[in-house]
């Protein structure tokens, strides 16, 4: 029996924490902006079928980057626990709060406890009855949980789409304008910019009735 | 190696895929009416009269408020028609405890597999779903609880509304024109079989939807008449191309009003 090597644990939280960053930064990142009726989501997708962005419950967005069979198997989790708390008690006692609290937790454990930590981010966004009770949450690779105002972004170039954002935002703008200020900030991360069709993006809208979640169709994200 | 029947394979899910049911049962948490002996001593209450028809539009399904238990009236204002999804409604009849918990059921499971799978499930494989809870209802209705619904959708592939008409040991059938379950099922059937035609508008079915209902509730004591003093009218609802919708209960109660002679 060989003797195991003693790693400390900064080094191993460290080396973990590099692995699942590096992962991240190879894919496209997402924001999210609040306007007057709901909440944005958009990110640059090429394939049309493969989504980044989906529905989990009435007011309830779920986006995710890196790793897509890592996210996607986070989005159906987060589909079942939905699903099983409103139909045990009420669909109303469904939260992004609760729903982001139980990804950070899933998250946390895999990162300590697992072989290898998942190389994602994660956003939760529901849609409020006003824009006080909107609510925008972050969770990263290892597990922390960030809650956002007004805008936020994943991924790994998180820092210069909020910045850009941070530049561009104000309260009470409508769905059109908000888009433009995002597909700019994502335009802005690349020389060339971002084709026309490579956008995915979709709202919780709290004028689109019980299931405010709505996909953009690509003629509405080239309109703006 | 060769995969001996029973052998799971490596795709086979561990944990229930995009099934909500199947999700429940996995957490021992499905809903459940087990008890032992005869239903006799329970009377709860039922749900009696609902329809069902087909126009070339789309469908209309109606149904009446009543609910009975044995020969008192137990509510006046129960709902017994439920949009199971977008482009599909279901109607129940039968033991009303029941049958509005497996609607809210139905109604999840749509809804799960259309998030999971970011499709909608085809309406005939709606229509199976719903057999197969009927028919796992079976010990319940030999035992007096008897709970049938009626499903009826827009198939947006086809481009035309379908009804399907269920029976007790989960037997699915696809109806052409009309059909109508429940206590006054048979009599509100009579009617619409007098009246029914097969290029009938929106607003026609939506008339004879309701007449079939006051025709029900004229013969049998279970199914509720529109009653105008409490303002009590149909459920009606329309399923076309559109999706489903609710008929605004105005309308309703001027068609109940001309069914009734009542000005």
């Amino acid at each position: 029996m060989t003797t195991p090597f003693y790693v400390p644990p900064e080094q191993l939280m460290k080396d973990r924490a590099e692995y699942a960053r590096k992962g991240i930064a190879r894919g496209k990142s997402i924001v999210a902006v609040e306007y007057d009726n709901g909440i944005l989501v958009l990110g640059e997708n090429a394939s049309g079928t493969l989504h980044k962005i989906s529905e989990i419950y009435d007011r309830i967005a779920f986006a995710g980057v890196g790793k897509y069979n890592e996210f996607e198997q986070l989005r159906i989790g987060g589909i079942r626990r939905a699903d099983l708390t409103g139909y045990a008690y009420s669909r109303s006692d469904v939260t992004a709060k609760g729903l982001a609290n139980a990804y950070a937790q899933a998250l946390g454990n895999i990162f300590t406890q697992e072989v290898k930590p998942y190389e994602v981010a994660l956003m939760v966004a529901e849609v409020g009855a006003s824009d006080d009770d909107n609510r925008i949450f972050k969770v990263t690779y290892d597990g922390t949980l960030f809650a956002d105002r007004r805008f936020s972004a994943i991924g790994g170039e998180e820092d210069a789409l909020l910045a850009s954002l941070d530049d561009s935002y104000e309260d009470g703008a409508p769905l059109a304008t908000v888009l433009g200020w995002a597909k700019a900030a994502c335009s802005s991360l690349t020389e060339d910019g971002v084709a026309a069709g490579e956008w995915e993006a979709a709202v919780v809208d709290r004028t689109n009735g019980r299931r405010a979640f709505r996909r953009l169709d690509p003629a509405e994200i080239d309109s703006a | 190696m060769i995969p001996e029947v029973g052998d799971r394979l490596p795709l086979e899910p561990t944990t229930p895929a995009e099934s909500f049911s199947a999700l429940l049962r996995s957490r021992g948490v499905e809903p459940r009416w087990d008890f032992v002996g005869e239903a006799d001593n329970v009377d709860p209450p039922e749900a009696t009269t609902v329809l069902a028809l087909r126009y070339p539009g789309g469908v209309v399904v109606a149904g009446d408020r009543r609910a009975t238990a044995g020969n008192l009236i137990a509510h006046r204002r129960v709902q017994k028609v439920f949009p199971a999804d977008g482009y599909s409604a279901v109607a129940i009849s039968g033991v009303a405890g029941i049958a509005v918990e497996l609607t809210r059921l139905f109604q999840t499971e749509l809804e799960h597999y259309e998030k999971i799978e970011e499709r909608r499930l085809s309406l005939e494989g709606k229509a199976n779903h719903l057999a197969t809870m009927v028919r796992r209802q079976l010990p319940m209705a030999l035992q007096g609880l008897v709970v049938i619904p009626l499903f009826a959708g827009f198939d947006v592939d086809a481009g035309e509304g379908r009804l399907y008409s269920f029976d007790v040991v989960g037997g699915r059938y696809d109806e052409a024109d009309y059909t109508a379950t429940g206590s006054g099922g048979r009599d509100a059937s009579l009617y619409l079989r007098t009246v029914y035609r097969d290029d009938l508008s929106e607003a026609e079915v939506l008339d004879i939807a309701v007449a079939a209902l006051v025709a029900a509730a004229e013969e049998d004591t279970a199914t509720g008449g529109p009653d105008l003093k409490r303002g009590i009218y149909p459920n009606v609802v329309v399923v076309d191309e559109a999706g489903y919708r609710e008929i605004d209960e105005a309308l309703v109660a001027t068609s109940a009003r001309s069914a009734m002679g009542a000005s």
